[in-house]
C-alpha cells in the first residue's frame, strides 16, 4: 500500500483517482477470474477438461471402464403435437360423458359421492379422477390379465370379456395357452415350477411349513433366515446383511429408520414410490436433482454444504444420497462411478436400491457394483430385492456390521412385519447359490450369459426396425415408445391376439406425452421365442428418423 | 407392408386416423358424432372454398392489374 501513495503524491489528482479506480478494477477482475476457474473444478483429481451440458454424456469418463451408452432419443415435433390433439379429442369426450353421467341420462358405473356430501370438499373432481373415468377404463383389459400358471418365458392367461366396455368382466371360460411373456420381471428365469430351487422350497415346506407366525424381533428369527443373511452378505461382498419379507417395506420402512430431522435426502427425479414414501415418512428434507444429472446432483450438494439447514444454517446432520441400480421405466443405468467420486469428495452416504439390477447385471450377476467393477465397501446402503432375479419375495440391505445390527433393532420392518416365509427363504438360498456357482453346476453361468446375449439380441433387433427404445445398451428393461393414448390400448390388444403380454404404461407412471411399453427379456426366453415378436409397419411408431437415410443409402447402393 | 388391394389400404388408413386422433378407445356412437362433425367441417370447408375462392382469387388479380396496369393507362388517355 507505501509504494501507491508515494507514486500517486506525486501525480495530478484525476489521474491518481483514476489510476487507483483501474488498480481496483483490475484487482477485482483477476480474484474474481481466479475464484471462478478455482470453482469451476471443484474435484482435486479431475484434470481441467471442457464440461460438455449435455447430461447423457458422463462428465468423467477416465472413471468409467467400459463405454456408457445410453440413449433417450427426444419425441419428434409432430409426434407432440398429435399426442396432444389426442388428448384433447378424448378430454372432450371425457366432459361430454361426465354430463351425461351427472345428469343421469347414461348409467353410473363409477364410485361417486352420495347427495349429502355434496356440499363438502369434491372426492372425485381432479385430473387423475376424470383421466381414471375416461380413459384409463376404456383401456383398463390390458392389465390385471389373470396369469393361471408359472409366470415363466411363457404363460396361460385367462380370456376375458366385457359387456359394457370395461366396468365389468366376465370370464368366457376358454384358457388362452403359452402366451409369451415379456412383461414378468424373470431376468434370470428363476420364475419355475420344476428344478432343483423349487425341489429344496418343497423340502423347506415340510421341514419348516409355510407360516412364521411371528416378527424376527420375537419368535420369528429360524436358522434359514441367519443362512440366508450370511450368504446374502457373502454374495454382494459386505460385512453383513439383513433380509425383510416385502421388497416395498424394505425401502419405506428403513429409510426413516436410518434418517430423522436435520437430515438431508437428495433422491434422484425418477425414483421408485417405495423410496420416495420412505424419505417422506422419515420427516428429513427432500431435495431432488434431475435424472441422472451428476451437475445437478453436485450443485445440490455444494448449496447443502455451503448453506447448511434452512433457517438456522446449522449443518446437515446427514447428507443420503438415494438412487437406484436400473430404473426400470427408462431402462437406464445409474452412473455409480461418478457418483461415488462425488460421496467420497462431499463426505455424504450413498443408499443404493438394486431392484433390477441385482443378478441381471454384471459378469458375476452381483449387480450394478459388479458391472462398474467397484469395490461393495464403497456403497454404504446396498438395498434390493429377490422378487426380480431370484424368483421370490422380499428385500434386504446390506452394509456394515455397525449398520445392519442397528437396524435389527430399529427398523420398523424388523420389529413389526412377520419374516419371510420359509419356502421363499429356501428359493433365495438356491438360486442364489446356483447363480454364484456354487452348486456345482455352469447353469449360473449360462444363465447370466444368456440374459446378456437376449438383452443385446433383442435392443438391436428393435432398434433395427426403427422403434425408439430408451435406456442403455446392457439393461434388461426396454421400453419402447409409443406416445400416444390410443396406441397403449391398440398395442397391448394386438400383442395378444398374436399370443404375446406386454405391459404398456401410460400417464401416472410416465409423463403424460411419453407412453411406453416396456420389455423385460429374460434369460429363459430363446431367440425363436423373441423372433416371433415381430412389430408391423401398422404402429406407425417408428419414428427414428436416421432409419430413412439409412433406407435411402441402401436402395441407392443395391 | 403389401397391401393386395385397395380396400385393405384404405383400411389401413382409418385405422391409423384411428390411432392418431384417439377415437380407437371410444364406444362407437362416439366415434360416429366425432366423425360426423370432422365429415361436416371438412365439408363446408370444401364447399365454401368452391363457391368462393375463384371470386376472390378475381378480385385480387383486378386490384393488382389495376395498381400496377392501370398507371400508363391514364397517362397515356391525358396524353392524346
Amino acid at each position: 500500500m507505501a509504494y501507491r501513495t508515494v507514486f500517486l503524491a506525486k501525480l495530478p489528482f484525476w489521474s491518481a483517482f483514476f489510476h487507483g479506480f483501474l488498480s481496483g478494477v483490475l484487482a477485482d477482475l483477476i480474484v474474481n477470474t481466479v475464484e471462478a476457474w478455482i470453482n469451476h473444478y471443484p474435484l482435486k483429481e479431475k484434470a481441467p477438461v471442457q464440461r460438455p451440458n449435455n447430461p447423457n454424456v458422463p462428465h468423467n469418463p477416465s472413471l468409467y471402464k467400459k463405454p456408457f451408452v445410453e440413449s433417450f432419443e427426444e419425441t419428434p415435433l409432430m409426434v407432440a403435437v398429435l399426442t396432444y390433439m389426442g388428448y384433447g379429442i378424448l378430454t372432450i369426450f371425457g366432459y361430454l360423458r361426465d354430463f351425461l353421467r351427472q345428469w343421469n341420462i347414461e348409467k353410473r358405473h363409477i364410485a361417486r359421492e352420495r347427495d349429502e356430501q355434496k356440499d363438502f370438499v369434491p372426492l372425485y373432481q381432479d385430473f387423475e379422477n376424470f383421466y381414471n373415468r375416461n380413459l384409463y377404463i376404456r383401456i383398463r383389459d390390458n392389465w390385471n390379465r389373470p396369469v393361471c400358471s408359472v409366470p415363466g418365458p411363457k404363460m396361460d392367461l385367462i380370456e376375458r370379456s366385457t359387456p359394457n366396455y370395461n366396468w365389468t368382466f366376465e370370464y368366457t371360460g376358454r384358457v388362452l395357452k403359452d402366451v409369451l411373456n415379456l412383461g414378468s420381471y424373470n431376468y434370470l428365469g428363476f420364475a419355475e415350477n420344476k428344478g432343483p430351487c423349487a425341489d429344496a422350497a418343497i423340502e423347506a415346506t415340510q421341514a419348516y411349513g409355510v407360516g412364521v407366525g411371528s416378527t424376527r424381533c420375537e419368535m420369528g428369527n429360524l436358522d434359514i433366515h441367519e443362512e440366508l443373511e450370511q450368504l446374502v452378505a457373502r454374495f454382494l461382498g459386505v460385512e453383513s446383511s439383513m433380509a425383510f419379507g416385502m421388497g416395498f417395506a424394505t425401502n419405506s420402512m428403513n429409510i426413516p429408520a436410518l434418517t430423522g430431522k436435520g437430515c438431508l435426502i437428495l433422491s434422484d427425479e425418477l425414483n421408485h414410490a417405495s423410496l420416495v414414501l420412505g424419505a417422506r415418512l422419515s420427516s428429513s428434507t427432500i431435495r431432488v436433482f434431475k435424472h441422472n444429472n451428476m451437475q445437478s446432483l453436485e450443485k445440490l450438494l455444494r448449496d447443502a454444504i455451503v448453506h447448511g439447514q434452512p433457517r438456522t444454517h446449522r449443518p446437515w446432520k446427514k447428507i443420503l444420497i438415494v438412487v437406484e441400480g436400473i430404473y426400470s421405466m427408462e431402462g437406464s443405468i445409474v452412473r455409480l462411478p461418478e457418483i461415488i467420486a462425488l460421496k467420497k469428495h462431499y463426505k455424504a452416504y450413498l443408499y443404493l436400491d438394486e431392484a433390477h439390477s441385482i443378478g441381471a447385471l454384471g459378469p458375476n450377476g452381483k449387480g450394478v457394483v459388479d458391472y462398474f467393477g467397484l469395490d461393495p465397501k464403497d456403497v454404504d446402503i446396498m438395498m434390493g430385492t429377490f422378487t426380480k432375479s431370484f424368483g421370490a419375495a422380499g428385500g434386504y440391505i446390506g452394509g456394515k456390521k455397525e449398520l445392519i445390527d442397528y437396524l435389527r433393532c430399529h427398523s420398523h420392518s424388523a420389529v413389526y412385519a412377520t419374516s419371510m416365509s420359509p419356502p421363499v427363504a429356501q428359493q433365495i438360498i438356491t438360486s442364489m447359490k446356483i447363480i454364484m456357482g456354487e452348486d456345482g453346476t455352469t447353469l449360473g453361468a449360462d444363465r447370466l450369459r444368456q440374459l446378456h446375449e437376449n438383452t443385446t439380441y433383442f435392443r438391436r433387433k428393435l432398434h433395427d426396425m426403427g422403434l425408439i427404445i430408451y435406456g442403455n445398451e446392457d439393461s434388461p428393461v426396454i421400453p419402447m415408445m409409443l406416445y400416444m393414448p390410443a396406441k397403449i390400448g391398440a398395442f397391448g390388444r394386438q400383442m395378444l391376439k398374436k399370443n404375446i403380454g406386454i405391459v404398456g404404461v401410460g400417464f401416472p407412471a410416465t409423463p403424460i406425452i411419453e407412453s411406453r411399453a416396456r420389455f423385460c427379456v429374460s434369460a429363459a426366453h430363446t431367440r425363436e421365442m423373441l423372433n416371433t415378436v415381430n412389430i408391423s409397419d401398422s404402429w406407425q411408431s417408428k419414428y427414428v428418423r436416421r432409419l430413412k437415410y439409412i433406407n435411402e443409402t441402401l436402395t441407392y447402393y443395391k | 407392408m403389401n397391401f393386395k388391394n385397395l380396400r385393405e389400404y384404405l383400411a389401413w388408413l382409418y385405422y391409423q386416423y384411428l390411432l392418431i386422433t384417439g377415437i380407437y378407445v371410444l364406444e362407437p356412437w362416439e366415434k360416429s358424432i366425432f366423425n360426423s362433425i370432422l365429415f361436416s367441417v371438412i365439408a363446408m370447408v370444401i364447399y365454401t372454398s368452391y363457391v368462393f375462392v375463384p371470386i376472390h382469387v378475381r378480385l385480387a388479380l383486378e386490384f393488382f392489374t389495376r395498381m400496377f396496369g392501370g398507371q400508363p393507362e391514364s397517362t397515356m388517355t391525358l396524353m392524346t
